[in-house]
Order: structure tokens, then C-alpha cells, then sequence
């Protein structure tokens, strides 16, 4: 941040030391001995403690956990913090990853330098290998998104991994609002979100039977905002298609589709040259991009803070396609 | 940049600091709406989620000829709650305002769901407890108040909601405060020093005294419910105050060469950390500095005093930490430690017991009985425990604690455990991290009770526990 002082700056100091004294004082008629010396974590660092907590907890408990990797900016930042967790060790775990074979190149290109730069192991499930043996069928809108939960409950299976990290967070989705932090798959990696676990102050239980798994969400409680606030406070690298930059995009479902192998404009649709960015990044079949010239992390964060739409709202067909579209996909154990 | 935009880069800038709360009261008394309400008039909720809210609304006929927004489908996710327009589980909602980032638990009413309520409102610094004005206090909000007493909730906020249809009438209002001011004095809510207690008439549907003041209240001069939220400091800027430093040890980093690759091209000098060992965890109450002296209590051994040489926190030096963070802590001895210990100021833990006296919400179908196995999990460690008696539970009616020798779904009571192994068991009352526990099912691996340390068999008897 700016060392610089200016006279906002001020203004913002004395708005934030008016409600440090009033909370001071409030403290002092309670505790009796004043305030103590400790400051008052900021929101950002109470959710980074809460989630290497969480982190530590399921490494510790559980024999072979697993993170899911696909380099969209929360699953970046879910392995910034397990780095930061372990520190100075490695990341004790490896990073699995759902491959729809339609993805960004820029997107692979990044999470094999990443797993490279931490020395991690990466396993990799394929949606396309399963439609090749004819174990999946290719859906009639082109969208592989849905067809990940195949490959990815097999490889949980083949690997014998018992949790798995995801980088899912309640502020995306209405179901995902549901959503423990903790949470029990069976051997279907079927989510049962009428039954699920109570979930007691930060005392997570872990525990389950052979077949079940369990999904762990330690950046549960971040918001979009929280997360590209982060990066920008930790100085985060992410795959450039995060930040503005011009590309051949064509208009459908009141989105920008990139042109790509996978993502070929229809006739009557006309192909433009725009200046966009993403806010997340799946399948390049069903993932739009929005206009924007935000192409720096600290301009990501006036823009997001400023946004009218969603996340998903604005780009993603795969949640589009009924009003309980992520309910329906999670209890056939999507991630 | 234009300064408008420069403006709003610096606000967003601003560090706040999280609260937390969750809802609580009876069934369709209006938890979700108000949920939806605060989202709403803070402007939390985008364009599209609206639409497509207002959407639905519209389809179902919602307010008739009127017309208007089911504000309860911003939190009612599942499809099985649109459909019965009911809350089945806690959804979680974020807002923000200039001084807080809110986490907001919206907890269902129903009595079936009541292990959901407790779980939001665990992690909670304050419960808004909602009473429909057309039916006044009821067995719901009773068992929600002892619930929110026995988890010792730091603020509860009782809202008198759907003032509108009573014609925002003040001696409703009147009425329904003087009973639940019975109830807090009967359950002990906010004599200890511990909750607040305040209520608040609300229109959820309307927006009166949720963001905004109201007129049509005027005979309310006290805060609308937001203000109140924004004040109100969290519980743990109140555990951070502790002077007791607890630190349950979550794992021990200890590398042996296996050094992070992207810390060593950082320039970590590999040989100085050769030999590196440090104790991972989160703070949960108080704080540490570097040079304190501490105790290390671990099962099987006389607590061991010895130095805090570091703390170390993601290649960062620190020389002072505070709950609740995330650190990793060097001692100047080398000490066997490992996960389930606890690192704690020297001195201030009192002798590790098997004996565990406790209170219990219990959560589960299958009733607790005496003579049964079950887990205990506390801090970092899980041991087993046989259920000795159980001594008592709630009547909701009356408040007293009655007989009983079992507990059903939902109950609150007493019981007394014997645990497998000593652990340092810490009154709930003075210690809300040491001196809870979960109670597990050694079958199924379900959580079964919500469990509070009561008492200590060396605590006088006025520090006991009453709930
Ligand atoms: N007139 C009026 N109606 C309200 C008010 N608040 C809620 N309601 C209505 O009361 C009904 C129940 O509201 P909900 O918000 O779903 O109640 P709830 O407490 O969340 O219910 P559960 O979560 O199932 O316990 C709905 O029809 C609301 O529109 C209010 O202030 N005034
Ligand atoms: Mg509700």
C-alpha cells in the first residue's frame, strides 16, 4: 500500500480511530483493566487465520487429502495459503486437478508453472479420456463443466484421497451458502444437504466411514471482494485472462465467448474485438468474458466492488440452466 | 485515475474487521425476511440475484394483489425451502458497510432443525432472536434463549417483528419486551455480565428500525437493528483481551530438509533451517510475545515450563501474537510435543482431569443414555468417554433443572463423563475455546451434542455453571 498520506487518508484514520475509541471504551467497562496491547485483526487476516486453521486441521486429520487445482483465482488462492500454513515445509499434499480438455491454454500454462514453482505432485483427471471410452457422452450444448463430476469421484477413488480441499465459497451460490465447511460425501460423493453434520465453533469433525469422503472449503466465508483484496495485499500471480485484455469475442446468452477451438461463433454471430478480463475461468465453452479495462489487480478491486452482477451471474452458462442448477450438480457430487 | 474512482479504491482499502451473527426464534417469524431485508437495504445484493428473486416471487404469487419481493428467497437456497418456504439449514450471507464486514447466519425456526440453529449460532458474536408481534413469546424462542444462554452468545438482540400488522402499536410492543425481559431474568440471559440485551420493534417485510430509524415508531427512540451491529465489539476482540494465552497444537512443522521449493528460491537459507521445528496452531484466547514463559500440557506428563524463542508466522518474524491468529510458536527446549497438546501461559492451567462435568445440547435422534461410549473431541484431541449419569435437564416451561437419565433431541441437561485420558478441561464460562467439546457418535462418526465444560472439581461453588 501507499506510504504517502493524503488528506483522504486522514479522514479515513479518524473515522477508524472514532470507532477504535468507542469499541475501547466499551472494552474498558467490561474487562476492568483497559485494553490490552493486541490490535483488532482485520477482517482479511481473521478469515486468512481461519483458513489455514481449517488447513491444518483436515492435513492432521485425515490420511490423504487432496486439493483441487484448475488455476481459477480462489483454488490460487487456497494454495497460497497452504503454502503459507506449512511455511517453511512444503505443501503436504498433492493438487488434483478436473481437466474438461476445454480449457484456456494461458490457464494450463500457469498451473504447471505453479506446481513446478512448489514442487508439488499433480494428478490429473480427464473428461475427455472418459469421453473417448465412451463412459461420458458429450452434452448437446458443447458445456463439459457438469461432466467433471465423473472423472473427479474416480480419481478421489483411484487415489484414496479422504478430503478434498475445494475453493468453493458460500457467497457464490445459493446452495454453496449452505454449504458446511466440513462436508460428508458418501460413496456416491453425493451431497445431502438436508442432513448434514451441525457444524460447532471451529471444532470440525472429520470423521467418516470407508467409502465416504469429505470436501473441505476453508475460504467458505470469503467473498469475491475478500479474495481479490487478498491478492492484491499478498501480491498473487494469477493467469492474465483475470486482468483486461483485447481478445476475438463473440455475443451469446447476454455474454462474451472467446472464439476458440471449442467455442466457435454461429453464423449470425459476429465476431469483435474487445477489451475484457474474466472473473472466473472453467470451461472456455460455457465461461464469459466481461468488458473491462481493469488491468491491474488494484483496479480488479474498485471494478468488483463496483459491480452490479454476480460472478456467476455474469459468467456462467452451466448455472443458468435451472434456478437450482448448482444445488442439483453439488448433490451428484460435484465439487 | 479520476478522483471518484481513487475515492473508491480507498475505501475499499480500508481495513475493516469481521462480525458475525446469526438468526434465531420461531418458525415464520420472519428470520429470513429480515436477513433479506438487511442485504437489500445495505445493497448487498446484485442485480441479477434480484431479478432472478423477483422472478420467482412473481411466479408464486407472492403479496397477492401487491405484489413485491419474497425477501426470504435471497436466503432460502435449497429447493426443498422455496418449496415449503421454510429454512431447513443455515445460510451463510456477506455485507459489508464502511465500518464491518458481516457474516450473517440466517438459522431456521422449525423445531426438526434446531441442531442447525445451534450451529449458527456458535461461531456467532450476536443472535438477533425474532418474536412475531401477533403471537408474543413462545416454547420456540424459549428453547432458543437457553440455547443462545447455555452457548453464552456475547449480544442478543430480540427483534419484535411485523409491527405492521399489529399497527405498530406500542403496548404490543410493551408487552412482548416485559416478557422477555421475564424470560432473560429467569434464564439469567445478560446477569452475568456476559450478554446484552436489547429489543427492537421491526417491520422485516417493511425495512422499519432495520437499517433506518422509523416514524412509524416513534414511541422507539433506541437504535434500528444495523446500527446496534455495528457497535457491538466481536467476541474475539473479547478473547484477544484474555490474559490467558491458550494455544491447542494443531501439528508440528518440522521440515527436515524438505524445505518449500519456492521459499528456498526466495533465498531461505537451507542450513539454518536444517533442523527447524515449530508448533502450528491458532491462538484461541489471549496472547503470546517472544521471551514468555509458558507451560506445555500434555497426557501423561507434569505440565513443562519453558520459552517461547519465535513465533513465526509464514516466513515472518513475529514478536507478538493474539487470538485468533494462525501462528507457528519455537521453544527454547526441546520437548516431545505433538498434536493435542496445549501451549498455554505458565502457570494458568489448572491439573488435566478425566472427570468431565458437563453441560450438553443434544442434537441427535438417538438419545444419550447412561452407560454409553461415546468421543469426546476437545481442542486438538479426541479421546473416549463413557457417559457416567446424566444428572439433569432443561423443563423450557419452568427454566429448572429437573431429574433425568436420559436426553433426547434437542434437550438441554447435565451429565457426568469419564474420559480415557486426562485432558486440560477448562470451565466454558471463563474459557469459550478450552472449554468446549463436541460429542461424537463412535459408530457413524455423527456429532451428537454441542458440549460446554461446566465445572472444574476444583472451582468454588459460585463459579459453577448454572445452565
Ligand atoms: N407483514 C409482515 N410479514 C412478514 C414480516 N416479516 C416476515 N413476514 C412474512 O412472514 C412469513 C415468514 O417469513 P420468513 O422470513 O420465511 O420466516 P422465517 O422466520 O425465516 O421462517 P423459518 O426460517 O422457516 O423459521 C413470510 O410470508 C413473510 O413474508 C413483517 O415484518 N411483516
Ligand atoms: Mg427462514
Amino acid at each position: 500500500m501507499s506510504t504517502q498520506t493524503t488528506s483522504e487518508d486522514l479522514e479515513l484514520n479518524q473515522l477508524q480511530s472514532e470507532a477504535e475509541e468507542s469499541a475501547a471504551a466499551w472494552r474498558a467497562s467490561r474487562s476492568g483493566h483497559g485494553g490490552s496491547s493486541a490490535e483488532r485483526l482485520s477482517s482479511l487476516d481473521t478469515l486468512e487465520s481461519e483458513a489455514i486453521h481449517i488447513i491444518r486441521e483436515v492435513v492432521a486429520e485425515f490420511e490423504k487429502p487432496a486439493l483441487l487445482f484448475s488455476g481459477g483465482k480462489d483454488s490460487v488462492v487456497m494454495l497460497h495459503l497452504a503454502t503459507k500454513a506449512f511455511w517453511p515445509g512444503k505443501v503436504p499434499f498433492p493438487v488434483l486437478h478436473v481437466d474438461t480438455g476445454h480449457n484456456f491454454p494461458e490457464v494450463i500454462d500457469f498451473r504447471d508453472r505453479t506446481v513446478e514453482r512448489l514442487g508439488l505432485k499433480l494428478v490429473v483427471g480427464s473428461v475427455q479420456e472418459f469421453i473417448d471410452r465412451g463412459e461420458l457422452a458429450e452434452r448437446a450444448d458443447g458445456t463439459r463443466n457438469p461432466l467433471q463430476t465423473v472423472p473427479l469421484l474416480d480419481a478421489i477413488q483411484h487415489n484414496k484421497f479422504d478430503a478434498v480441499f475445494g475453493g468453493g465459497r458460500r457467497d457464490e451460490d445459493k446452495a454453496r451458502a449452505k454449504e458446511r465447511i466440513l462436508s460428508l460425501r458418501d460413496e456416491f460423493g453425493q451431497w445431502d444437504p438436508r442432513n448434514q453434520r451441525p457444524e460447532l465453533w471451529n471444532l470440525y469433525n472429520g470423521r467418516h466411514t470407508v467409502g465416504q469422503h469429505v470436501r473441505a472449503f476453508p475460504i467458505s466465508n470469503w467473498t469475491e471482494l475478500d479474495i481479490w483484496r487478498y491478492i492484491e495485499r499478498e501480491n498473487i500471480e494469477l493467469p492474465s485472462l483475470y486482468y483486461a485484455h483485447e481478445r476475438e469475442v463473440f455475443a451469446r446468452d447476454g455474454m462474451w465467448r472467446a472464439v476458440g477451438e471449442v467455442s466457435q461463433p454461429l453464423p449470425n454471430e459476429d465476431v469483435i474485438t474487445k477489451l475484457v478480463r474474466y472473473r472466473t475461468v472453467g470451461d472456455m465453452s460455457c465461461t464469459g468474458a466481461v468488458e473491462s479495462d481493469a488491468r491491474t489487480v488494484a483496479d480488479v478491486v474498485v471494478e468488483v466492488a463496483a459491480s452490479t452482477l454476480t460472478e456467476r451471474g455474469a459468467t456462467r452458462a452451466d448455472d443458468r440452466i435451472s434456478e437450482a442448477a448448482m444445488e442439483d450438480r453439488k448433490k451428484d457430487g460435484y465439487f | 485515475m479520476s478522483t471518484e474512482t481513487l475515492a473508491a479504491g480507498l475505501e475499499t482499502a480500508l481495513p475493516t474487521t469481521l462480525f458475525r451473527f446469526a438468526t434465531a426464534g420461531s418458525v415464520d417469524d420472519g428470520k429470513s425476511t429480515l436477513v433479506g431485508r438487511l442485504l437489500h437495504d445495505s445493497k448487498a445484493i446484485l442485480a441479477d440475484t434480484l431479478d432472478a428473486v423477483a422472478r420467482t416471487s412473481a411466479d408464486r404469487g407472492f403479496g397477492g394483489e401487491k405484489g413485491g419481493i419474497d425477501l426470504a428467497l435471497l436466503t432460502d437456497g435449497l429447493r426443498a425451502e422455496r418449496e415449503q418456504g421454510i429454512t431447513i439449514d443455515v445460510a451463510y450471507r456477506y455485507f459489508a458497510t464502511d465500518r464491518r464486514s458481516f457474516i450473517l447466519a440466517d438459522c431456521p425456526g422449525h423445531v426438526q432443525y434446531t441442531k442447525n440453529t445451534v450451529t449458527g449460532a456458535s461461531t456467532a458474536d450476536a443472535v438477533v432472536v425474532l418474536i412475531d408481534a401477533r403471537k408474543g413469546v413462545l416454547e420456540q424462542t424459549r428453547r432458543h434463549l437457553s440455547v443462545l444462554q447455555l452457548l453464552r452468545v456475547a449480544h442478543v438482540i430480540v427483534a419484535v417483528n411485523k409491527i405492521d400488522l399489529v399497527d405498530f402499536s406500542e403496548q404490543v410492543f410493551r408487552d412482548i419486551e416485559a416478557d422477555v425481559q421475564k424470560v432473560a431474568r429467569e434464564l439469567g440471559l445478560g446477569s452475568d455480565g456476559v450478554a446484552d440485551l436489547l429489543v427492537v420493534p421491526v417491520s422485516a417485510l417493511d425495512g422499519d428500525n432495520v437499517v433506518d430509524r422509523s416514524e412509524r415508531t416513534p414511541w422507539y427512540t433506541g437504535p434500528a437493528l444495523l446500527e446496534v451491529l455495528e457497535t457491538l465489539p466481536a467476541a474475539d476482540e473479547l478473547e484477544a483481551e484474555l490474559e490467558s494465552f491458550r494455544f491447542p497444537v494443531q501439528l508440528v512443522i518440522r521440515p527436515q530438509g524438505a524445505l518449500a521449493p519456492d521459499a528456498v528460491a526466495a533465498g531461505l537459507d537451507v542450513e539454518a533451517y536444517r533442523d527447524y521445528r515449530a508448533y502450528a496452531g491458532q491462538i484461541t484466547e489471549g496472547s503470546v510475545k517472544v521471551g514468555d514463559e509458558v507451560s506445555v500440557i500434555s497426557p501423561g506428563h507434569e505440565p513443562r515450563t519453558t520459552t517461547v524463542i519465535g513465533i513465526d508466522f509464514a516466513g515472518q518474524s513475529l514478536d507478538e501474537a493474539a487470538a485468533p491468529q494462525s501462528v507457528a510458536v519455537r521453544l527454547a527446549d526441546e520437548i516431545d510435543i505433538a498434536r493435542g497438546d496445549t501451549i498455554a501461559a505458565a502457570g494458568t492451567v489448572r491439573e488435566s482431569t478425566a472427570d468431565l462435568y458437563a453441560s450438553l445440547a443434544w442434537l441427535s435422534p438417538k438419545p444419550l443414555r447412561e452407560g454409553q461410549k461415546v468421543l469426546v473431541k476437545h481442542g486438538t484431541r479426541t479421546v473416549q468417554a463413557l457417559v457416567r449419569n446424566v444428572t439433569g435437564k432443561l423443563d423450557l416451561a419452568t427454566f429448572n433443572v429437573e431429574p433425568a437419565s436420559n436426553l433426547e433431541l434437542n434437550d438441554i441437561g447435565h451429565a457426568q463423563l469419564r474420559l480415557s485420558a486426562p485432558l486440560p478441561l477448562e470451565n466454558y464460562l471463563h474459557h469459550r475455546r478450552t472449554g468446549a467439546f463436541l460429542v461424537i457418535d463412535p459408530n457413524d462418526g455423527n456429532t451428537l451434542a454441542a458440549g460446554l465444560v461446566k465445572d472444574h472439581p476444583g472451582d468454588h461453588e459460585d463459579e459453577r455453571y448454572v445452565i
